[in-house]
C-alpha cells in the first residue's frame, strides 16, 4: 500500500493537479524528468534561500512518484502510440477509467441505498469500508477528483444540501477506496469500455453552493455535483444581472486558506475538493479605466469590490483618501447629505478605512456635503477615477522571497509585475519587457528582454513559500497578461509540444474583447440597488443586518468579513479561472516529451535521418581539435568564482554520468581496468592517474552527451531542443530567448555554469559481434549502421513547473500596444535556440548536483526514488546541457566550450527553462541592486559545480572512439524528487574486416541529492546493465561527477 | 471636481530660509571655490523677491541659524504632499535640527505633519522626487531605505520607486520635474542611468529634458493659480547651453520663464534651495 506513505504528499500536490486539468496519468508519466528538475533547478534556490516548505515538499513529493512511476508505464506505452494530438485525449481517457470506476462504486452503493441514500448511512458505510482511512481521504479525494475529466451532466434528484453533503462525503470514500485501488494496481481501463458505464450510471447529484457576493449577501444556487465553475458563475451573474462579466470571478478559499479562483472550465468539485461549497463573487481584473466600463452596475460592483479592499487594507489609501472615497460611498448609498437625519452616527457602520478615527468620519462627513446633487451613479464613477489612481489600485499582491532571501512582495497587475520590498517598489517588469513567466517548484521566474544598454536577457527569480503559491502567481500572471495585453486570448500550444507543466491558459475573454462585446450591450440600465448602504440604513432602522453581510461590506474587519466570504484579505493568490473555460495548452511547451512521442510515431526514417544528423554532428565535433581546452578552462575558472581546488575539494557527488560500453566478445577482458578520473569541466586536472589510454579515449570520446540535467521544465523542452539542434533543426527555438546563450558567454563572469558540463563521453569499443538487440533493453534495435535514434520523453508533472512566454504570444496573438514600452527590438538576431537556454541554464546546476545514474532500463529505480522517466535525446537534456552540449558537442574542444560552442551550436538550446540561475544572469530583485553591482550580478553564484570524470577500461581500446555513428537506442530519465536518472544508449555497429562489432554505449545520469548513494547507484547501474546485456563485456565506464560545491542550504 | 491627487496641484506657499553667514561652511556645498556669501545673500534676496512678487507665493521667510550653515538648504528638511508634511531626517547628522525651524512653520499652514521618528531612517528631501503622481526616492549617501519606507507610509496613495543614486549625489542633484510629466535631467552618465530606472520603475510615462550640466536639472516646476506653469531654473549666464535646452523645449506651455539672474553663486551651491518647500498644497484641497 503506497497509499498509505503517499498519503501526506499527495495532499500537497494533488490540489494542484486538480487544478490543472491535466489529468494525472498524462502527467505522470511525462513528469519523472521533470521532478528532479525542478528540484535541481532551483536557480533561485540558490540565490533564494531554501523556503521553510521546500524541504518539506519533496519528501513527501518522491512517495508519490514512485507510485506515479508504476502507472506511467502503461500510460506511457498507450501514450507513445499516440498521435501527440491525441494525446490530451488519452490523458483524459485514462482519467475517465478512474471515474467509471468511481461511477461504479457509486452505483453499487446507490443499489444498496435504494433511494436516497440517508445521511447517517453513509458515513458508517465509509468507517467501514475505510477504517483508519480517514485521513487520507482528503488526499485520495483529491486524486480521485483530478482523475475525472469531463464532466459528465446527469439529471439529479435535488436532495435537501445535508443530504448533499453526506452523499458527497460518501463519494469521498468510495473515491478513497478506488485510489487505493488504483494505487495498488494502478488499472487502467480502457476508456472506450467505461463510457457507456459512466453515462448509464449517472445520477447527478446536486449541490448548494453558496456565494457570497460584494455587498455581503448571499447567493445559495443549487449546482450539479459535476458543474464546472463557469455554471455556477453565470448564474451568479444572471442573479447580478451582470453582462460586463469578464472582470469577475469566483473565489474559494483552499485547505491552506489561500484566496483561488475558480476556474470556469474545471468541475468545481475538484477544484475545491473538501472545502465548503461556499465561494466569494469578486473582481478579477480591475479595469484600470473604470470609465470605460459600460454599465453602472459593473462600475457599482467595482465600487464594492474597492471598498472591501479599502477597509481590509489591502488597498492602502491616505487619510484623505480614505475620506473623499468613504465621502463618496456614503453619497451613492445614502445619497445627499441631510443634516436631520445623518448624524455622525449614522457612518459608524461604516467601514471607510482598515482602522476608521472620528477625525476621519469627521472629515467624510464634511466632504459628504460638498456632493450634494450627485446622483448614485456618478459618486460611484468619483469614487472609482479617485481609485484607480491609487498606486495598489488592481495589484494582486503575493508573498516571496527574492534571491537572496529577502522577503519581498511580488504584485501582479494590468501593467506587469512589480516588485515591493516593504511598501517601497523596487522593480516593476512591464509586460513587454517579459519574455517568459514559469515556475518550477516553488520558485517563479520571469525572463527579461533586455534593455537598450543591456547585453543579454536576464531571468530573475523568486522563491515562493510553497508550490502552490508559485503556480498561482503563475496562473495569475499569464491571466493578467492575457487580459490585459493581449487582443484575443493565446492559442492553445500547438499539439506538438507536449506539454510539460501545467496547461493552464487564460481562455476567457480579454479586456479588448469584453470592451467590444460591452459596447454592443443594449438594454436599458438595469436597475439595482445598492444593497450596503441598504444595509446600513436598515441597522440603523433597528433592522436585523446579517452580520455577515456587515463584516463583509465594511465589517471594521474587514478580514473577518474577507474570511466569511471566503476569501483572504491580504493576499490574494488568484489562480486561473476567469471566463470561458477552456483550459488550453500552456505555456510550457513540453517537448521532451514530444520528441518521445514524434519519435515514436515518426517514421523509422525521420527518425533515422534525425539521428543521422545528430551522429554527423557529433563527428564534426569530434574531428575538431581540442587544444583550446585548457586555455578556455583556464579562462573559465578565473571567471568563475569557484576555484579548481574548491571544486576538488568538496565532496559530495552530485551528478554521476557513467557510462558503461559492452562489447561483445571480442574484449571481454575484466570490465574497468583502467581508471581515469579527470575533472573535466572545472580544471582539467586530472585527479586520479590516468592511464594514457584512458586519457586517450576519453578525448577522443566523442561527447556523448548526456546532459545530465533534469530540468524538469526544460527537460522537455530542451530535450526537444537538442534533438533538434542536434539535428540541424532547430527551428522552433523561440526567438526571443535566442540571444541570451550568447550573452552569457560573452559575459565576461560568467559563472562557470559552465564546469558541469562534462560530458562524460565514453567511447565505444568495438565489439566484433554485433549482438544488438541485447543489447538494448527496451529499445527497438536498430539493426543499421549506427544511427542513434533519440527518443525523448520526459515527463513532467505538469505542476512542477509551467512556463508562459508572454511575448510568445503577442506573436500570434495581438497585442495591445498601450506602452510605448515597446519591446525592444534589441534582441539580436537570435541565434537559433538560444531562447530556452537562458532559461534552461539555471537548473543545471542543480540538476547535476542530484544525478545519479542508473545503468539501465528505465525501470530501474534508483534508491526508489526514482519515479519519472525521461527520455532524453541523446545528446543532452536540459539546460544544463547548454553547456554541455557544447561540450559534448565539441568534445574537444572541451575548453571552449561555452563561448564558441554556442555560436556554433545554436541550436542546442534548451528549451524551457525556467530562469537563468546559472546562466549568469544574475536574480535582480531590485533595480536598486542591479544597478549597484552590475559586476557582482555576474557573479552571482549559483552552484558551482564540481565534475570529475573517471573512465574505468577494458584493456582495448580501439580506435573506437572513431565514432562511428552511435545509435542513440535509448534515453530515458527517471526522476524523482531527489533523484534523477538518465539512460542513453548508444549503439554502433561496426563492420571491421568481416567482424562486426556490435558497441552499445549507455550513458547513465544520476542526478540526485547529497543523500543519494553514488556509489550503489552506479554499481546498480553497472549490474543492470550486464544483467541485460549478459553476452557483452563491460569495456569501459566512465564516471562523471558533478559537485555542486555551494550551498548546501537549498537542498 | 478635481481628485486628491492631481498632478501638482496648485503652488500656493513657499518657505525659504535665510543664509547664514556661516554658509560658506556648508556642508552640501559641491563646487570647491570660495563661496562668497555676502554674495549668496543677496542672490537669495532676489530670489524672494521673484518667488513673492513676480509669482505671487505666499513666502514664508525662516530666519537663519548660525549654528547650521545649511539651513537655507530647505528643500532638504521636508517633503511636503497634499496636507502632510513628512519631516525629513537628513543623512548628516549635523542637519538634523534644521527640521525644528521648518517643523514649526509647516504646521502653521495647517499642514499634516508627520515625524521619522526611527532612529535608523534617514531622509534628505533633495532625494525625494514627486512627479506628481508617484513619489521617487534616490537611495543615497543621505537617504536610506528605512527613511523611504516611511515615506512610503507616509504618502500611501503614491507609489514610492527607490533609485540608487551615487557618486555622494542626491537624486535632485540632478533630476527634477521640470512640468507635468517631464522631468529634467543632467546629461552624465549617472543621470541618464537614474532616470532609466526611474522610467522603468513607473507606471507612467514621462517625457525626458534633458541638459547638457546635472546642476542645471535642478529646477522647481510650478503650477501657480492665475500664471499657469512656471519654471524656475538656473541663471541663464550660469548655464547657458542648459538654459537653452529648456527653454527651447518648453513644450509643456512653461510661460513665464523667470530666470532670477545673478543667483549665479546661490544657485551653484544651493541648487534652489526652495525645493521641496514649495507647498503642493492644494488650493482645494478637497473637490466641492
Amino acid at each position: 500500500m503506497t497509499t498509505e506513505v503517499g498519503s501526506e504528499t499527495e495532499v500537497k500536490k494533488e490540489p494542484e493537479k486538480a487544478e490543472e486539468q491535466s489529468p494525472a496519468p498524462e502527467q505522470d508519466a511525462q513528469a519523472p524528468a521533470a521532478e528532479p528538475k525542478a528540484e535541481a533547478e532551483l536557480p533561485c534556490g540558490e540565490t533564494a534561500p531554501p523556503g521553510g516548505d521546500g524541504d518539506a515538499q519533496p519528501k513527501a513529493a518522491s512517495p508519490e512518484k514512485e507510485r506515479k512511476q508504476k502507472e506511467p508505464s502503461a500510460g506511457k506505452g498507450i501514450s507513445r502510440f499516440l498521435p501527440p494530438w491525441l494525446k490530451r485525449q488519452k490523458s483524459q481517457s485514462q482519467a475517465e477509467p478512474r471515474e467509471a470506476e468511481k461511477e461504479n462504486q457509486e452505483k453499487v452503493d446507490e443499489q444498496q441505498q435504494p433511494g436516497q441514500e440517508s445521511a447517517p448511512k453513509s458515513p458508517v458505510s465509509e468507517a467501514k469500508e475505510a477504517p483508519g482511512e480517514e485521513l487520507k481521504s482528503d488526499d485520495k479525494d483529491d486524486k480521485h477528483s483530478i482523475g475525472s475529466a469531463d464532466t459528465q451532466p446527469a439529471k439529479e434528484e435535488k436532495g435537501d444540501e445535508s443530504l448533499e453533503r453526506s452523499a458527497d462525503v460518501k463519494e469521498k470514500e468510495e473515491s478513497k477506496c478506488e485510489e487505493k485501488k488504483e494505487e495498488g494496481e494502478t488499472p487502467k481501463p480502457d476508456s472506450g469500455t467505461e463510457k457507456p458505464l459512466l453515462k448509464a450510471a449517472k445520477k447527478m447529484k446536486t449541490v448548494m453552493c453558496h456565494v457570497t457576493l460584494l455587498d455581503g449577501s448571499q447567493f445559495p444556487c443549487e449546482v450539479e455535483k459535476r458543474a464546472k465553475g463557469h455554471f455556477l458563475f453565470f448564474k451568479v451573474c444572471e442573479h447580478l444581472n451582470l453582462l460586463e462579466k469578464d472582470y469577475f470571478g469566483l473565489s474559494y478559499k483552499d485547505a491552506a486558506d489561500q484566496k483561488c479562483w475558480l476556474d470556469p472550465a474545471k468541475e468545481i468539485k475538484r477544484q475545491i475538493r473538501n472545502s465548503p461549497w461556499q465561494f466569494a463573487f469578486n473582481v478579477k481584473f480591475y479595469p484600470p479605466d473604470p470609465s470605460q466600463l459600460t454599465e453602472d452596475i459593473t462600475r457599482y460592483l467595482l465600487c464594492l469590490q474597492l471598498r472591501q479592499d479599502i477597509a481590509s487594507g489591502r488597498l492602502p489609501c491616505s487619510f484623505v483618501t480614505h475620506s473623499l472615497l468613504g465621502s463618496y460611498t456614503l453619497q451613492a448609498e445614502l445619497g445627499d447629505y441631510d443634516p436631520s437625519e445623518h448624524r455622525l452616527e449614522y457612518l459608524s457602520d461604516f467601514q471607510f478605512a482598515p482602522t476608521q478615527t472620528k477625525e476621519m468620519e469627521e472629515k467624510v462627513v464634511e466632504l459628504h456635503k460638498n456632493h450634494r446633487g450627485m446622483t448614485p451613479a456618478q459618486a460611484d464613477a468619483q469614487f472609482l477615477e479617485n481609485a484607480k489612481k491609487l498606486s495598489m489600485y488592481g495589484v494582486d499582491l503575493h508573498h516571496a522571497k527574492d534571491s537572496e532571501g529577502v522577503d519581498i512582495m511580488l504584485g501582479v497587475c494590468a501593467n506587469g509585475l512589480l516588485v515591493y520590498k516593504d511598501r517601497l517598489r523596487i522593480n516593476r517588469f512591464a509586460w513587454p519587457k517579459i519574455l517568459k513567466i514559469s515556475y518550477k517548484r516553488s520558485n517563479f521566474y520571469i525572463k527579461i528582454r533586455p534593455g537598450e544598454t543591456e547585453q543579454f536577457e536576464s531571468s530573475v527569480g523568486f522563491k515562493l513559500p510553497n508550490h502552490r503559491s508559485a503556480k498561482r502567481l503563475w496562473k495569475v500572471c499569464v491571466e493578467h497578461h492575457t487580459f490585459f495585453r493581449l487582443v484575443t486570448p493565446e492559442q492553445p500550444p500547438k499539439a506538438r509540444f507536449l506539454t510539460l507543466g501545467s496547461k493552464f491558459r487564460y481562455s476567457g475573454r480579454t479586456q479588448a474583447q469584453t470592451r467590444q462585446a460591452s459596447s454592443l450591450i443594449d438594454r436599458p440600465a438595469p436597475y439595482f440597488e445598492r444593497t450596503s448602504s441598504k444595509r446600513v440604513s436598515r441597522s440603523l432602522d433597528g433592522a436585523p443586518v446579517v452580520s455577515v453581510s456587515d463584516q463583509a461590506l465594511r465589517g471594521d474587519s474587514s478580514v473577518a468579513g474577507d474570511k466569511e466570504n471566503g476569501r483572504e484579505p491580504a493576499l490574494e493568490l488568484s489562480s486561473d479561472s476567469k471566463s470561458k473555460l477552456r483550459v488550453q495548452g500552456e505555456n510550457i511547451y513540453v517537448r521532451h516529451s514530444n520528441l518521445m512521442l514524434e519519435d515514436l510515431d515518426k517514421t523509422q526514417e525521420d527518425v533515422l535521418k534525425h539521428q543521422a544528423s545528430i551522429s554527423e554532428l557529433k563527428r564534426s565535433f569530434m574531428e575538431s581539435t581540442p587544444e583550446p581546452r585548457p586555455d578556455q578552462w583556464d579562462k573559465r575558472l578565473t571567471a568563475s568564482p569557484a576555484t579548481s581546488l574548491r571544486l576538488q575539494a568538496q565532496g559530495s557527488l552530485e551528478e554521476e554520468i557513467t557510462s558503461i560500453l559492452f562489447s561483445k566478445a571480442g574484449f571481454c577482458s575484466g570490465p574497468a581496468r583502467p581508471f581515469v578520473s579527470r575533472a573535466r569541466a572545472a580544471e582539467g586536472t586530472v585527479t586520479a592517474a590516468s592511464l594514457p589510454v584512458a586519457m586517450g579515449s576519453v578525448e577522443k570520446t566523442p561527447p556523448t552527451t548526456d546532459g545530465p540535467l533534469p530540468d524538469s521544465k526544460d527537460i522537455g523542452k530542451s530535450a526537444e531542443d537538442k534533438q533538434r539542434s542536434g539535428t540541424g533543426e532547430q527551428a522552433e527555438v523561440e526567438i526571443e530567448e535566442t540571444v541570451v546563450i550568447k550573452e552569457v558567454k560573452k559575459a565576461p563572469k560568467t559563472k562557470d555554469v559552465a564546469p558541469e558540463v562534462v560530458v562524460g563521453a565514453a567511447v565505444a569499443e568495438e565489439a566484433k559481434k554485433e549482438k544488438e538487440g541485447e543489447a538494448e533493453e527496451k529499445e527497438d534495435k536498430r539493426p543499421g549502421g549506427g544511427e542513434a535514434s533519440s527518443s525523448s520523453d520526459s515527463h513532467s508533472e505538469s505542476e512542477e513547473e509551467a512556463e508562459y512566454h508572454p511575448q510568445v504570444s503577442s506573436v500570434s496573438v495581438d497585442q495591445i500596444k498601450e506602452e510605448p514600452e515597446e519591446e525592444e527590438p534589441k534582441q539580436e538576431a537570435p541565434p537559433p535556440g538560444a531562447d530556452p537556454i537562458a532559461s534552461a541554464a539555471p537548473p543545471r546546476a542543480r540538476e547535476e548536483r542530484g544525478a545519479a545514474s542508473e545503468g539501465a532500463a528505465d525501470e530501474e529505480a534508483h534508491n526508489g526514488h526514482t519515479e519519472t522517466r525521461q527520455g532524453l535525446v541523446s545528446v543532452e537534456e536540459d539546460e544544463e546541457e547548454e553547456e554541455e552540449e557544447e561540450e559534448e558537442e565539441e568534445p574537444r574542444l572541451n575548453g571552449d566550450v561555452s563561448r564558441t560552442e554556442t555560436e556554433r551550436l545554436p541550436q542546442v538550446i534548451c528549451c524551457s527553462e525556467p530562469p537563468v540561475v546559472k546562466t549568469e544572469m544574475v536574480t535582480i530583485s531590485d533595480t536598486f541592486a542591479a544597478q549597484k553591482t552590475e559586476i557582482s550580478t555576474k557573479e552571482v553564484p549559483i552552484v558551482h559545480t564540481e565534475t570529475k570524470t573517471i573512465t574505468y577500461e577494458a584493456a582495448q581500446l580501439d580506435g573506437a572512439g572513431d565514432s562511428e555513428p552511435g545509435v542513440l537506442m535509448t534515453a530515458q530519465t527517471i526522476t524523482s524528487e531527489s533523484l534523477c536518472t538518465t539512460t542513453t544508449t548508444h549503439i554502433t555497429k561496426t563492420l571491421k574486416g568481416g567482424l562486426s562489432e556490435t558497441r552499445i554505449e549507455k550513458r547513465i545520469v544520476i542526478t540526485g541529492d547529497s543523500d543519494i548513494d553514488h556509489d550503489q547507484a552506479l554499481a546498480q547501474a553497472i549490474k543492470e546493465a550486464k544483467e541485460q546485456h549478459p553476452d557483452m563485456s563491460v569495456t569501459r565506464v566512465v564516471v562523471h561527477k558533478e559537485t555542486e560545491l555551494a550551498e548546501e542550504g537549498e537542498d | 471636481m478635481a481628485g486628491l491627487m492631481t498632478d501638482f496641484g496648485n503652488f500656493t506657499h513657499a518657505v525659504v530660509r535665510a543664509i547664514p553667514d556661516s554658509f560658506a561652511k556648508s556642508a552640501q556645498r559641491r563646487s570647491g571655490g570660495e563661496l562668497d556669501v555676502s554674495k549668496a545673500q543677496r542672490e537669495h534676496e532676489l530670489y524672494i523677491g521673484v518667488l513673492k512678487h513676480e509669482l505671487g507665493l505666499r513666502v514664508l521667510e525662516l530666519p537663519a541659524d548660525e549654528s547650521l550653515p545649511d539651513c537655507a538648504l530647505v528643500g532638504d528638511a521636508a517633503v511636503v504632499c497634499g496636507d502632510t508634511a513628512l519631516i525629513a531626517r537628513p543623512g548628516a547628522a549635523a542637519r538634523r535640527k534644521e527640521t525644528e525651524a521648518m517643523r514649526n512653520a509647516l504646521k502653521e499652514l495647517n499642514l499634516n505633519i508627520v515625524d521619522m521618528e526611527d532612529e535608523s531612517a534617514t531622509l534628505d528631501g533633495e532625494d525625494v522626487l514627486f512627479t506628481g503622481r508617484e513619489f521617487f526616492v534616490g537611495i543615497s549617501t543621505r537617504t536610506n531605505q528605512r527613511g523611504a519606507e516611511i515615506l512610503a507610509d507616509t504618502f500611501k496613495d503614491y507609489a514610492v520607486s527607490m533609485v540608487p543614486v551615487q557618486n555622494g549625489q542626491r537624486l535632485k542633484s540632478f533630476c527634477s520635474m521640470a512640468g507635468p510629466g517631464l522631468v529634467a535631467i543632467g546629461s552624465s552618465e549617472h543621470a541618464q542611468k537614474c532616470l532609466k530606472v526611474v522610467q522603468q520603475m513607473s507606471d507612467h510615462r514621462y517625457d525626458k529634458l534633458t541638459v547638457p550640466d546635472d546642476a542645471a536639472a535642478n529646477c522647481v516646476y510650478m503650477n501657480l493659480p492665475g500664471k499657469g506653469h512656471v519654471l524656475l531654473h538656473c541663471a541663464q549666464e550660469e548655464y547657458p547651453e542648459s538654459a537653452k535646452v529648456s527653454l527651447n523645449s518648453t513644450q509643456h506651455g512653461t510661460s513665464p520663464f523667470p530666470s532670477p539672474g545673478g543667483l549665479t553663486d546661490l544657485l551653484r551651491n544651493l541648487r534652489l534651495p526652495q525645493r521641496r518647500v514649495p507647498l503642493h498644497l492644494n488650493a482645494t484641497p478637497f473637490p466641492s
